[in-house]
Formats: structure tokens, sequence, C-alpha cells
């Protein structure tokens, strides 16, 4: 059967890891990965430049990891499990790092949640909202 | 024989597993949501199995990109805890089932579903936060633990016809096994959530009770739900609902709901919690 991506594309403010995806963030994944182990953590947080240097990912991937910029690591292959390792190195939470890939900040977002949540409203298509 | 006495389905929020280990349990955030277990805790007591099938997704926890099994099956004699970047849960290792395992993913790999077997493994909050729901926080687990892994993070996803399918066979797997043995098996994740991009923070309530009807009442027409409508609908991290049909699939075609429960917000996710057992003929 011949797979269809392309009908994950219209969900608005969303990116689908798939197969394709994570074959372009491979590399980038596997960096995140090595930051299970506390030494490695360390050794990232003690020069994170030289430390992403150690791997094979493009210039573009180190600089999103540089910039803790979730989205365009999302949008070069990354996934969000992967990118929890480099969040959690630097001690934040899910929800702190998650919301900076919103428009809110951490309190709005926190706020969000409590009130029952983004209301998927609005939230289906990019279609529907005039963004494709 | 083995028989499957009971499924659970639950929710497996990391968060929940801080919130154990630090003792927070109590605190206003966190009380309503561990209500809804006090009863759960007091059932799996009064009906303790001697082995859970736990499904779960690992979290790029454990497996890399290296190798990324679709449904996989630990038959090992103890699991250890995963580091997931903020240092490994201070619980205890799992203890598993080798010769129940090992019958039981013989029995799936003959029954034609292509397990990964796994002699190593070290198991992430997907498998430890249920059990902390369920038992909170004891010196060794009650129960030994037969990890089942799969693959929800990487689509594609396997169908939820497969899902199904698969736990069916797990039931005969169990039943065709020469002990008398008391088996659950628990299906993990969800509800409804979404932990990444601008749309972070969805929760569609409706739609996550609709899916606890559906998968009690009509899981032979749940199964055919396109994993596009659990990613619309429920969020691109919902469609780990997948892996409550393969407890359901387990249970047979009629079932008696024991429990139920709903909360809003753990973290970043919605709160489902079943514990279903098979109706006796």
């Amino acid at each position: 059967m011949k797979p269809d991506f392309e009908q994950y594309k219209d969900i608005p403010g969303t990116t689908i890891f798939t197969i394709e995806l994570a074959r372009l963030g491979f590399e980038l994944n596997q960096f995140c990965m090595t930051l299970r182990k506390a030494s490695n953590r360390d050794e990232f947080r003690a020069d994170e430049r030289a430390y992403v240097d150690k791997f094979n990912m493009t210039e573009e991937q180190k600089q999103a990891v540089l910039d803790r910029d979730f989205q365009k690591m999302l949008d070069l292959g990354g996934n969000v499990y992967f990118l929890s390792k480099i969040f959690a190195s630097d001690g934040l939470s899910y929800v702190q790092a998650v919301s900076t890939m919103t428009d809110m900040n951490v309190e709005e977002y926190k706020q969000m949640m409590l009130d029952g949540g983004r209301n998927i409203e609005g939230w289906r298509s990019k279609k529907e909202r005039g963004e494709a | 024989m083995a028989k499957i006495t009971a499924g659970v389905a639950t929710s497996h929020v990391p968060a929940v597993g801080m919130a154990v280990d630090m003792g927070k349990e109590s605190e206003a955030y966190w009380a309503p949501m561990f209500a809804g277990y006090d009863f759960s805790k007091q059932w799996i007591k009064d009906n303790l199995p001697d082995v859970a099938i736990i499904v779960y997704n690992d979290h790029a926890s454990y497996f890399g990109m290296e190798i990324m099994p679709t449904f996989a099956i630990g038959i090992a004699d103890k699991y250890g805890i995963c580091d997931e970047g903020y240092g490994a849960r201070p619980i205890p290792d799992v203890m598993g089932a080798p010769e129940l395992s090992t019958h039981v993913a013989a029995s799936l790999i003959t029954d034609d579903f292509d397990m990964t077997i796994l002699n190593v493994l070290e198991v992430d909050h997907g498998l430890t936060v249920p059990m902390s729901l369920m038992f909170g926080a004891p010196e060794a687990w009650p129960v030994k633990v037969i990890p089942l892994p799969v693959n929800v993070v990487m689509n594609p996803q396997p169908s939820g016809e497969r899902c199904l399918a698969l736990g069916k066979a797990i039931r005969r797997a169990v039943e065709s096994f020469d002990g008398d043995l008391k088996v659950q098996v628990w299906g993990t994740g969800g509800m409804s959530h979404q932990i990444q991009g601008a749309r972070a923070g969805l929760i569609n309530e409706p739609w996550d009770r609709k899916f606890m009807d559906d998968l009690v009442n009509d899981p032979e027409t749940l199964q055919y739900k396109p994993h596009l409508e659990y990613m619309v609908e429920a969020g691109s991290e919902g469609v780990e609902l997948i892996m409550w049909l393969i407890m359901r699939g387990a249970l047979g075609d009629k079932v008696d709901e024991v429990h139920r429960f709903y909360h809003v917000p753990a973290s970043n996710t919605a709160v489902g919690h079943l514990i279903l057992t098979p109706k006796e003929d």
C-alpha cells in the first residue's frame, strides 16, 4: 500500500514525525539520545558548541539546538521525545519547553491547561484557518 | 491454563511519576487526579494478578533511531529504569515473567505477529507511571511484568486493526500456557494531548469520552479509526490510544466496566483510566 504522508500536512501547528522526517533528523535525534547519560549532559552544558560539533548534524540543526528553537528542530526532523533530552538537560519540564512553541508564555499556557486545555475548534485544518 | 482476568487502561504522563517520586499526590494541583486512582489501588489489591502484560511506548528513552520495532516484547528476568534526561526515577526494578513471556512471544510469532524479541530492556515512564498509579510507591512491585513496547512515535504506526488483532492473539497465547496464572493486560498512553508545535496543549474531552465508550462497547468498529483522526482530534501524541485497543482485544467480545475516570489536566495531557473485566459466558 502506498503510504500517504500528505494527509498530515493540513493539521495546523503540528509536525507529524514521519519515517521520511525521521531520516532527515537522524543525526539530530541521535545526538539527543546521548544526553540520557549524566556525564554527557555535564559535557554538553560545559561547552555546547564543542559538544554538538562532535555530531554529524547539519549546521542548521546545530544552530537550532544552541538557540533552543524547538519548532525549528521539529522542522529539521527532530521529534519531541528526543528533543526532551535537551530541555531535561536544561532542567526544564515538558510544560516549560512545550509552551515555547506556542504564542503563549508559560504562565498563560499553564492557565490554558487548567482551564481545560486548548479548544480544538478552529484548530482542525490549515485550510479552514486560511493558512494553506 | 493461564487466564486473562482484567484489563487496565491509563494515561502515562511523566509528570505524574515525578509527582509520586516527590510525594506531591496531595497537593492541590495533583489531588483530584490521584483521587481517581484511589478505587483502582484498592481494586488491584483485591484482584492482584500474577503477571501484568503492559503495552506501552518507549519515548526515546531506550530505543534510539537505530532500531525502531513496531511491536516488541521483553522476555528478560528483570528490567532496569531508564534515565530520561532527569536521572532515573527512584523506583524498584521491574521483575519479568520469563517463562510466560517466552511462551507468549513464541505464540505470537507462530500466530503471524512478527514480534521483536527483547532480552535486554530498560523501561521508561510509559510503563512505570501506570505502575505507580496502580501500586503507589512500594519497596518492590507486587506483580511480574511483561513489557510490550509499540511504536507510536514514528508514523506509520501500526493500524488500529492490527492492534486489536494483536490483543486477540495475546489472549490465545495466555490461554495456551500450561500454568495456573492470573494475567492482566494494560493499555497505556493518551488521552488527547499534543506536546509540540503551535497547537500544543490541545485537549478534546468529548472525543476522549466517546473513545472510552467505543472501546468498551464497540471495539470492532473503533479499530478502523484512521490515524489521521487521532492526530487531528486527539492531538499528535493522542495516537498513543491505539495501544488501548491491544488491551481491549485481549479481553474478548464483551466486558464489564469496573471503573472509569477522566481528568484534565496532568501537565499537557488529559488523563483517562478504565478497568474492564471479561464478561463471563
